[in-house]
């Protein structure tokens, strides 16, 4: 019950104006708040869990956003300013997610579908033509005139 | 009194869907006729239950009753009537309601419409649909009962969440369910068709109408949501990854799957399994959605209940279904017939490739919503999966997906050469990349994806013309061009139309990805600002008020270019719940839409605003609306529709006076 | 081998069955502390008011397994926590106060309206030492051990179930540790 309220009050903060940065938040150089942005939008925010710290007006994303800004006008580079982030809340606060043993399944999920169902697939047209006979043999005069008869009334004769 | 009915009602209805489930399956097996009909007859009375009780909720809503558990949590005496219906569905209990509603009634159907079909597998249909519609209605009466009252009876109600008061969500959820759970005919369907050992062209026939309109209910139910979405939220957002929309588009994905694979099956009679395993599937992911959404085994926004105990019901049950199913296929399907024949270049093997790209992308987004439940489970560490991890594996999916979509319809059946198909293909090829070249030059190289984007929806709407054009003759000598328009089936201009529709919503998104503009900025009224190549001016800030709630009014005037105009945005103040929404401000025009959302007052008597402005973002609903609209066209075709009696060949004489 | 590949969908199912069917016990929104055998990020705040010099720093956490809990005045459970807090504070569990994102001002005052239950409190009110613990709400409680290490993080109030079950067999283990 008590996360259905939360749920709810994290619905409401998004019916809320989101993409929240406020303008008093924002760097003075727009290159930094560029990199600012893109990094925030790859952050989730841990309080309603559904947003990235961008888009949320969540207290706490206001402070992370800050601090993602704080870092990145004190020289660290953009995986630093992640690393910073996820030495503090864990691997959960990436929105994408990142690529190891772990995570291996994920990412390669399309490739898992494609390349074993392409080989199922060609497989089977193989074995399909092979076991498919021959050409039928072409039409004769005869049965062409028929068959123009045929498609141009409807009918058959 | 009405929710006595109506708890009467759906206690009958649970006893009926038991007797569905098993004797006209008993009959099937025994060739007992009386058992069969048993089955039909159980259905039609079911389905008459299920809509007394949902009428009794809804009544109970309409005339207030507080005593009603649920009208008291979700209703107020000052909720306009609309939402007071809506209210009906818009609680977890009610939604259930809903959902074995339109359960029981397509059960109806099958029993009404389908008396042409074969008495055997009727039967077996309604069984299994039986069994389907009493684990949800015990599902409703065991844990989630909307008949509960309240005592004592409080004077007024809580009202719905103010984010549910909206038209576009009073007819989210119907659609949605008509979708979902329209899937379960095709499931019952191929359950039944394992059960007897064999599918025939009249299953097909049969099955794919029921496809169609849940497939078109669904495409609508996800366009409305996302449409809501955009509105309602705040920023213009229109697809999250949320898991619940995720749970919406997988069925979504294997039923686009399904209907194109039952067309196969329908017209050349191959890709028989293939068929009801999809089948299977797309209900199966259908039930997992609404496992999803009430179980709280993820986090999201939508969630209607956070109850891991309703879940494992919810969960339970899908594991006998999908479960009994899965090895009614692992063991039947193998023996039966294989189908019909073709090469690797026709459309038989367009559309399998189309499937297997289907399969993919519901594979990743299926991955991708539940890898954090399989990772916690396995070691406990918590990962999550959001936009990014979509965008680089499923829209790399789409792309070729779009590409080989122009293709299939220009294929011939059963065995077509390369150079033929690209001879047919030759105008929309050089138009697509004439546009891909205009692109590229008008946006520059560092937008050549969106040019390629754009590019992509012009291959897809003139894949969608050069089918009509070959099929009206244009630019084939002797061809009676006014003729063939005139008796082009309903059912071909399904396809281009539907088609047509991908390109336009592919063009939608590509615009919307790469072009949106925006800006945060705090204004006071009488300032104005430039943006987007207009002049946007705060004129005032005041309070105003609706039926039930208060606002904090912000009024704009927009001018430049034409005539200008005023936009309103709002933060409103719901008393009765308490709660706080933001209403836009958007302005709909040819090349997009403005879109401007009012924040927090500043302490100096201004306030934040946000500007947007959206290219082209109407084309995606419109793209989906689109093909909607083909898939009516192609349920309005009269040879599509079930229970057609076959024509019988009429003496020549007759036929030739005809033509 | 065509037989196999009819095999694989429910066997498919079969695992994701019983993943979603465990995952239903376990709660997604629960967030485990980085910090958990780590030691605790080394910070200095100052008191909640003037007459309060000494305040709260990591240097405060070695010698003997204590409790760090986050709380603020506008938080609501951390009211219902707090009878709670001021038991074990008469029972002699050393509980360290951090006061997050918000006014000194105003945690003073809420302190002095409801009982003190903390040896030391710290003021953090921009959140940036709450940040450095991992905070994502209050109230939180870190169990600290003697060695200035984080031992566990427990989210949400402290209830008699917690503490008897958890945190109280947890600090005596620690104690004995030490």
């Amino acid at each position: 019950m008590k996360r259905f309220v939360l749920g709810l009050f994290c619905a409401l903060l998004i019916a809320g104006p989101v993409a929240a940065v406020l303008p008093e938040e924002q760097l003075a150089d727009p290159v930094l708040e560029a990199r600012a942005r893109a990094i925030s939008q790859e952050l989730r925010c841990v309080v309603c869990q559904n947003q990235s710290i961008d888009d949320s007006d969540a207290p706490l994303a206001a402070d992370l956003r800050a601090i993602v800004r704080e870092r990145l006008s004190a020289g660290d580079t953009d995986a630093e300013v992640m690393a910073y982030i996820v030495d503090r809340y864990g691997n959960f606060v990436l929105l994408k997610p990142p690529l190891d043993l772990e995570t291996i399944l994920l990412w390669s999920a399309p490739l898992l579908v494609l390349i074993p169902g392409g080989l199922g697939l060609a497989l089977y047209l193989r074995r399909r033509s092979r076991a498919g006979g021959a050409d039928p043999a072409p039409l004769s005069a005869e049965e062409r005139r028929a068959l123009a008869d045929i498609l141009k009334t409807g009918d058959a004769p | 009194m009405s929710a006595e009915i109506g708890q009467l009602a759906l206690i009958l209805a649970f006893m009926l869907g038991l007797v569905q489930g098993v004797a006209p399956l008993l009959g099937a097996h025994r060739g007992d006729r009386v058992l069969m009909s048993l089955g039909r007859a159980s259905a039609l009375l079911q389905m008459a239950f299920v809509v007394l009780a949902f009428a009794a909720l809804a009544t109970a809503y309409v005339t207030m009753d507080f005593s009603v558990e649920l009208v008291a949590k979700h209703s107020h005496s000052t909720q306009p009537l609309p939402y007071r219906i809506a209210a009906t569905w818009g609680s977890h209990e009610g939604s259930m309601l809903l959902w074995v509603l339109i359960l029981a009634l397509h059960g109806g159907a099958i029993a009404f419409f389908g008396r042409t079909l074969r008495e055997t597998l009727q039967a077996r249909v309604l069984a299994v649909q039986g069994m389907l519609s009493a684990a949800f209605l015990g599902f409703c009466l065991f844990t989630s009962n909307p008949f509960s009252r309240l005592n004592p009876i409080p004077l007024d109600g809580t009202e719905l969440n103010p984010l549910l008061q909206d038209p576009g969500l009073v007819m989210h959820p119907p659609l949605l369910y008509l979708g979902y759970v329209g899937f379960s005919v095709a499931f019952s369907f191929a359950v039944a068709a394992l059960i007897e050992g064999r599918v025939d062209a009249a299953w097909a026939r049969w099955v794919r109408p029921w496809v169609l309109s849940a497939w078109i209910s669904l495409t609508v139910g996800i366009a409305l949501g996302s449409w809501w979405a955009y509105y309602e939220l705040g920023w213009g957002g229109w697809w999250f990854w949320d898991p619940v929309e995720n749970a919406s588009l997988m069925p979504w994905l294997m039923g686009t799957a399904l209907l194109h694979s039952a067309l196969v099956l329908e017209k050349r009679g191959a890709l028989i399994s293939w068929t009801i395993l999809l089948a299977i599937l797309t209900f199966s992911l259908s039930m997992i959605g609404t496992f999803l959404v009430r179980s709280g085994v993820l986090t999201s926004v939508h969630a209607f209940a956070v109850d891991p105990e309703r879940g494992a019901y919810i969960l339970v049950f899908i594991l006998i279904a999908t479960g009994s199913a899965l090895g009614l296929y692992a063991w039947r399907a193998p023996a039966m017939r294989t189908g019909a024949l073709f090469s690797p270049l026709s459309r038989e093997a367009g559309i399998t490739v189309n499937n297997l790209f289907l399969l993919a992308a519901t594979a990743t987004v299926f991955l991708g919503t539940f890898y954090p439940v399989f990772i916690d489970v396995l070691n406990g560490d918590k990962i999550s999966v959001g936009p990014p991890y979509y965008a680089m594996t499923f829209a790399p999916l789409f792309v070729p997906l779009l590409v080989l979509v122009a293709f299939g319809p220009l294929l011939n059946w059963k065995r077509d050469t390369a150079r033929a198909v690209l001879m047919r293909l030759r105008w929309p090829i050089a138009v697509t990349t004439v546009a891909a070249g205009v692109g590229i030059v008008a946006f520059g190289i560092a937008k050549v994806g969106a040019a390629l984007g754009i590019a992509l929806g012009v291959w897809l709407i003139a894949a969608a013309f050069m089918l009509l054009a070959r099929r009206w003759g244009i630019g084939r000598k002797g061809a009676e061009t006014g003729r063939l328009i005139r008796t082009t089936p309903l059912a071909f201009w399904a396809v281009a139309v539907a088609h047509a529709g991908l390109g336009v919503t592919t063009i939608g998104v590509t615009a919307m990805t790469a072009w949106t503009v925006s800006e945060v900025v705090t204004m006071v009224p009488g300032q104005t600002i430039e943006f987007a190549g207009r002049r946007v001016t705060l004129d005032a800030l005041g309070p105003g008020t609706g039926p039930n709630y208060q606002a904090d009014q912000a009024r704009f005037r927009i001018e430049g270019g034409g005539q200008p105009f005023l936009m309103l945005s709002e933060k409103r103040f719901y008393p009765s719940s308490q709660t706080q929404t933001t209403e836009a401000g958007i302005r709909g025009e040819a090349m997009g839409n403005l879109y401007i959302s009012v924040g927090e007052s500043a302490t100096l008597g201004g306030a934040t605003v946000r500007l947007w402005w959206h290219p082209l973002v109407g084309w995606i609903w419109g793209g989906a609306l689109i093909m909607a609209f083909g898939g009516v066209l192609s349920l309005s075709d009269r040879r599509t529709r079930l229970g057609m009696p076959v024509r019988k060949a009429a003496p020549a004489k007759a036929g030739r006076a005809a033509a | 081998m065509r037989r196999l590949a009819f095999i694989v969908p429910i066997v498919l199912f079969l695992m994701v069955a019983a993943a979603l069917g465990l995952g239903l016990r376990r709660d997604p929104s629960i967030l485990p502390s980085m910090l958990i055998d780590r030691p605790i990020p080394t910070f200095d705040l100052p008191g909640l008011t003037p007459e309060d010099t000494v305040g709260l720093a990591s240097s405060d956490f070695t010698g003997k397994p204590v409790l760090l809990n986050v709380f603020a005045s506008w938080c609501v459970a951390c009211v219902i926590e707090h009878p709670m807090l001021l038991r074990l504070q008469s029972q002699g569990v050393t509980i360290h106060g951090l006061d997050w994102k918000d006014e000194p001002a105003d945690g003073a005052a809420w302190l002095a309206q409801r009982g003190n239950p903390y040896t030391l409190i710290g003021s953090d009110p921009r959140g940036r030492t709450g940040i450095d613990f991992g905070v994502t709400g209050a109230p939180e409680t870190f169990v600290i051990d003697g060695h200035g290490r984080v031992r566990y993080r427990h989210v949400g109030p402290i209830t008699p179930e917690v503490w008897t079950e958890t945190l109280q067999p947890m600090l005596a283990r620690l104690d004995n540790e030490t």
